[in-house]
Formats: C-alpha cells, sequence, structure tokens
C-alpha cells in the first residue's frame, strides 16, 4: 500500500456505529456480525448456506415420503417465500414471491436474475453495510432464488460510489465459486448457477430497474418502457428478475425458518425484519434492523433520539423520494408498509429515515433535493428533464428571496404536470417531495416569498 | 466537449491492463462484450487517472464498439472524469442527509484550506475539489470519497485537516 493510501485508510468506516451495535430489535441479516467475520467460514458458522443445502436436499434430511424426492421443489421455494409476506426492500414493496412466480420457468433459453445494489437513494445506505459485512448472504439468497425461477446466470449491480463493497463481493464471489456454492452442479445436484458482480460509476437513475439493465449492456442508463417487464423482457431481451439486495438477504432465513416464522417476525401483509437507515437530527445515525411494525417512535429512541435534545419537526420516512411527514403524525405511525402509505400519505421505499430538527429550513431542504433530481434526471423524458430544472430555479428563487406570490401555484402546477408523465419513476420522486413540502410547510414557502428571507435561517 | 473522431489515435494500453479488461470481458456472454464498458472505463480511470478520447478508441476496439458509443457512457456517468484531475480527487456529499449532519461545511472548510472554489484543483496539482450527490453513506456524514475508491467517513474539520495533510506529507509537500 502506499503512503497516501495508508493516510487515507485511516478515515475509512469500520462499521462500528453504522452496523455493529446493540440497538436491533430481532436481527436476522446484521445479527452477530462484527466487521471480521464477513468470510465464508464465518457465514457457515452461523447457519449459511444451510437453506441452499436444504432445498437442494443436500442436508441429510429425508426425502419427501410421496415424492421420493430429496430437498425443496421450485414450487415449494416460492410459496414458502410468497408466506412470508417478505416485499421488495428497495422500495416498491412488491411482493417478492409473486414477482417470482411472473418468471416464465419454462423459457427455453436463457434466463438472468439480477441485485439491485445500486444503492443511491439518499438517505438509503444499509445494502452498503450488508455487502461489506455480510457478503455470503446475498449470494445464498440469489442463489436461492436462482434455484426457485430455473435461473443459470446471474449479475449483481452495485453502486459506483461504494467500490470497496464491489471488491468485498468480488472477494466472496471467488469464495463461494472455490467451495462450490456456485458453479456446475452445485453440492453434486443438477443445480447450475454463475453469479458475478458489476459496479455503476455514478448515476441515481441506475437504480431504476430497466436503467440498471441497460447499464449492464454497456449503455447509457436511460430507463426503458415498460410493459414489456423485465420478466419477460430483460437483460440481453431474455425474461429477468431484479430484486433488490435487502430481499436476497432475507430469503435464507426464510427458507431455514419458513415463510410462517417470517411472517410472524413482522405484521400482516409486512412480514419480517427491516433494516432502516436513519440519518440526520439524531443522536446515533446508522442502520437499524428491527421487526417491520415497530413504531416510529422506537426507531427514534434506539438512534438515541433527535440531536441535542431538540423537538422533532418531520421526517422523510423512506427516502428522498418519499413524501416528508410532519412530526406528530409521524411519532403516531410503525414502521411499515402499510402505516406509513395508509396512514401517513407517504411511502415506506427503502427505508432510508431522515430525521429532521426544530431548526431546519424546509425551504432549503427542499431546494437541495430538488438540485438533486435535476442533476440526475437521464434526459430521456420532457417532463421530467425540463420540469425538474423548472422546480429547482422556483424553489432557488423563493429562497433567495426573489419569489412571487403567483410561485406556490406554480410549484404545484409543474409538479403536478410531471407526475405520470414520463417513462419512469424518477420524475414522480422529484414532484412528490415538493407537493408534499408544500402541502405541509406552506406557511415557511410563503414567508419566503412575503419576507424575502426564510422563516428559519438554518443553513439547512 | 473533447471528443473522439474517426483520427483519434488509439491509446496503447499494457499487456496488464488489457488483462484487467478480460477478467471483466469474462463474466458476460461473448456475444455482449459492451457489457464491460463500464468496468473498462473504469480500469483505465484508475490507472491513468482520467479517461481521454485516446483510451475511449481503445477500449472501444477492445470491446468491438463505435467510439461514440464508449463516449457516451463515459459522458453519462458522473464518475468518470473528462479531464486530467489532481492526484487526488476529494467528492464530497452535500445531498440533504448529508446536510443536515454539516456536509456543506465539510465542502466549505476544505475550500477554505486547499483555497479552490468547489470544481477547481489546486496549483500543486494534488487536489481536485468537488460536490457529490448521495454517496450511499448517508449515517457517516459528513462523507467524502477519495478517488473513487475509498470512502472516508465522519469527516470533521479535524479529520479533513489531517487527511490533507497527511496527504501532502505522503507526496512530499507538507
Amino acid at each position: 500500500m502506499s503512503q497516501a493510501n495508508a493516510v487515507i485508510e485511516r478515515f475509512v468506516a469500520t462499521g462500528q456505529e453504522s452496523c455493529f451495535h446493540d440497538r436491533h430489535i430481532n436481527p436476522q441479516i446484521v445479527a452477530g456480525l462484527n466487521g471480521a467475520n464477513w468470510r465464508l467460514k464465518d457465514y457457515e458458522a452461523r447457519g449459511g448456506y444451510a437453506a441452499l443445502r436444504k432445498i437442494l436436499g443436500r442436508d441429510g434430511s429425508a426425502p419427501n415420503a410421496e415424492t421420493g424426492v430429496a430437498g425443496m421443489t421450485q414450487d415449494e421455494v416460492i410459496a414458502t417465500v410468497k408466506e412470508s409476506g417478505l416485499r421488495g426492500r428497495g422500495g416498491a414493496g412488491f411482493p417478492t414471491g409473486l414477482k417470482w412466480s411472473f418468471m416464465p420457468r419454462q423459457f427455453p433459453g436463457q434466463k438472468y436474475l439480477v441485485c439491485n445494489s445500486d444503492e443511491g437513494e439518499p438517505g438509503t445506505c444499509k445494502d452498503r453495510d450488508i455487502l461489506m459485512y455480510n457478503p455470503h448472504v446475498v449470494i445464498e439468497g440469489m442463489a436461492i432464488a436462482a434455484y426457485a425461477m430455473g435461473i443459470s446466470v446471474a449479475y449483481n449491480y452495485i453502486h459506483g460510489e461504494i467500490f470497496s463493497a464491489y471488491d468485498r463481493f468480488e472477494e466472496a464471489l471467488e469464495e463461494a465459486r472455490a467451495a462450490g456454492f456456485l458453479g456446475k452442479g452445485i453440492m453434486g445436484s443438477g443445480f447450475n448457477f454463475e453469479l458475478h458482480a458489476h459496479h455503476g460509476f455514478g448515476a441515481y437513475i441506475c437504480g431504476e430497474e430497466t436503467a440498471l439493465l441497460e447499464s449492464l449492456e454497456g449503455k447509457k442508463g436511460q430507463p426503458r418502457f415498460k410493459p414489456p417487464f423485465p420478466a419477460s423482457f430483460g437483460l440481453y431481451g431474455k425474461p429477468t428478475t431484479i430484486n433488490n439486495t435487502e430481499t436476497f438477504a432475507a430469503v435464507p432465513w426464510i427458507i431455514r425458518n419458513g415463510g410462517q416464522a417470517y411472517l410472524e417476525c413482522g405484521k400482516p401483509n409486512n412480514g419480517g425484519t427491516k433494516i432502516f437507515s436513519v440519518s440526520g437530527d439524531v443522536e446515533r445515525p446508522g442502520n437499524y434492523e428491527v421487526p417491520m411494525g415497530t413504531p416510529f417512535a422506537k426507531l427514534l429512541e434506539l438512534a438515541g433520539g433527535v440531536r441535542g435534545g431538540r423537538q422533532l419537526k418531520a421526517v422523510i420516512p423512506g427516502g428522498s423520494s418519499s413524501p416528508v411527514i410532519p412530526a406528530d403524525l409521524m411519532m403516531k405511525l410503525t414502521m411499515d408498509y402499510d402505516s406509513i402509505a395508509k396512514e401517513g400519505g407517504s411511502m415506506l421505499g427503502s427505508g432510508a429515515v431522515i430525521v429532521m430538527d426544530e431548526t431546519r429550513c424546509m425551504v432549503k431542504s427542499l431546494k437541495r433535493l430538488s438540485y438533486f433530481y435535476m442533476h440526475e434526471s437521464c434526459g430521456q423524458c420532457t417532463p421530467c428533464r425540463e420540469g425538474t430544472g423548472w422546480l429547482w430555479r422556483l424553489v432557488d428563487r423563493i429562497e433567495r428571496g426573489e419569489g412571487k406570490p403567483s410561485d406556490m401555484a406554480l410549484l404545484d402546477n409543474v409538479a403536478e404536470n410531471i407526475m405520470g408523465r414520463t417513462i419512469c419513476a424518477l420524475g414522480d420522486a422529484a414532484a412528490m417531495p415538493v407537493r408534499a413540502m408544500v402541502k405541509h410547510f406552506r406557511h415557511e414557502f410563503e414567508h419566503c416569498i412575503e419576507h424575502k428571507q426564510c422563516l428559519v435561517t438554518s443553513d439547512v | 466537449m473533447i471528443t473522439s473522431t474517426p483520427n483519434t489515435p488509439v491509446a496503447a494500453l499494457s499487456a496488464a491492463t488489457l488483462a484487467r479488461f478480460d477478467r471483466e470481458v469474462a463474466k458476460y456472454p461473448a456475444d455482449q462484450k459492451q457489457s464491460a464498458v463500464m468496468a473498462c472505463l473504469a480500469i483505465v480511470q484508475h490507472e491513468f487517472g482520467h479517461v481521454s478520447p485516446e483510451s475511449e478508441a481503445a477500449v472501444a476496439q477492445h470491446l468491438d464498439m463505435a467510439p461514440i458509443a464508449v463516449h457516451e457512457v463515459t459522458t453519462f456517468y458522473n464518475m468518470y472524469n473528462q479531464q486530467a484531475m489532481g492526484k487526488f480527487k476529494l467528492n464530497v456529499c452535500t445531498n440533504l442527509p448529508c446536510q443536515l449532519r454539516d456536509g456543506g461545511k465539510a465542502l466549505a472548510h476544505l475550500e477554505h484550506k486547499l483555497g479552490v472554489r468547489m470544481g477547481e484543483t489546486t496549483a500543486d496539482g494534488l487536489f481536485t475539489l468537488q460536490q457529490s450527490e448521495c454517496l450511499g453513506a448517508c449515517a457517516d456524514s459528513p462523507v467524502m470519497l477519495v478517488n473513487d475508491r475509498h470512502m472516508c467517513s465522519f469527516m470533521s474539520n479535524d479529520k479533513l485537516d489531517a487527511l490533507i495533510d497527511g496527504l501532502k506529507a505522503a507526496e512530499g509537500k507538507a
């Protein structure tokens, strides 16, 4: 290592603060991790690869009395995942088992499995910790998914900015290949499975699944029109299933313990545990794996409460694209898809909880978010390409004290005219925070327009 | 904007670099070599500091792609350097979660310490300072990515000073 690299390495995160604390509740994915025990032998010591052995009938258990076949059938694996209530952890919350059942298993040609580790939704940093500190759980989850859908080749698309996680995943793949968990005839079965790592290089849009596929094909990451959906026309035009890193990471536990057991960890229709990335104005930002349905108040307590003993102002509950929720409403909600959506009017999204205290200026906050969406719009659809810039310019001039009273209606109008008028969800993602901020904190914007300065004088 | 033309010379890449390319190419189906373009460009940047039109032409040749298709990739993704950078590229995240934990102040501190504005390179060629969008390390804010591959976390002003001073010393420019 060069002298310069040795200097830089002193500042690289250890995971101590974000992951290896004792403030998770009944964790499954991060349980027992310490940063040093990410290797295959450690993973196996934690019960790793037992689920893959189980489905392949290589765990020493007796064959099925009726069929005489050891292990689990593809249908049994999918049924177990359906029963678990597992929903997509990347943001959309789509039922995983159902997605797997859409895959045309009998398709006579190559099919692909893709892991979406392009974690770039502001506020989210959970997949990084999974890939860094427990990479084999993702490999095993992907192998189980591939088996269930009859897929033999897979890619893990990893956010370019977390290059060390890409390097780490490559190393874990080498271990899994050497141990025979990847490759041809896995554990003496007829199941073949190859898995490769692919990195991005700085494009938020590639977290959108069809942009990710374009990028994986070596192109600009511009989303595709749907339909056709990836299950029929995906990578290289072949049937493809895409799931988030954390979704795959949940699968081995489900296979080992059963779908019902997983469902019971959470609440009905919202099975299992979820890793929440808590950032912003809390004492202890970090990742917290807790059961679905945990009260927000409890999560906030785990994160040490609002920083400096200040009052909570608002929470962006599921990554920067999810509508902001004012404090009084947020404190009544539980952390699961249904509560955040139905009672909170927002989205659980990727589980990135951005906490804002009473000193925060919503105009400045929205200005920064709007800049982000303008910067990351891929430019393909006019309403998004032009609209995101328009939104930013509007919020910018309001914040600089040059706003006009008519700008309030204009903001809402521009946002409304982006929503639903673009190929992918980035347009909606840019518009939703605007509408929610204006809805819940209208007085701050109006104050800024009327008095030529922000009501709250903090930097953000 | 610099771009390659049919007359752009093709960079001569070493056997070691091409071996790194081929390790990436092997991940994809034989008729889908283009999939390796992002990795090959990242390798070029890792070795030469930036992606020149000559390098793009070499990657294009190696992957049987049109040079413009390679250039589209270089220009679409934020992390590819289209010009020479300082020896250390410092990308400070200033997205909202980081702003709430002094990401903006970290950038301002570096501007002051290095005597450059964001987007600029120091006169000694050591540091290029940039603002960046979400690096995916929000709980560790303030965060800064150094030379694309090293995420530095919890970068208080003291730590930023220690990093900069340490790098200067390592380069004999303290």
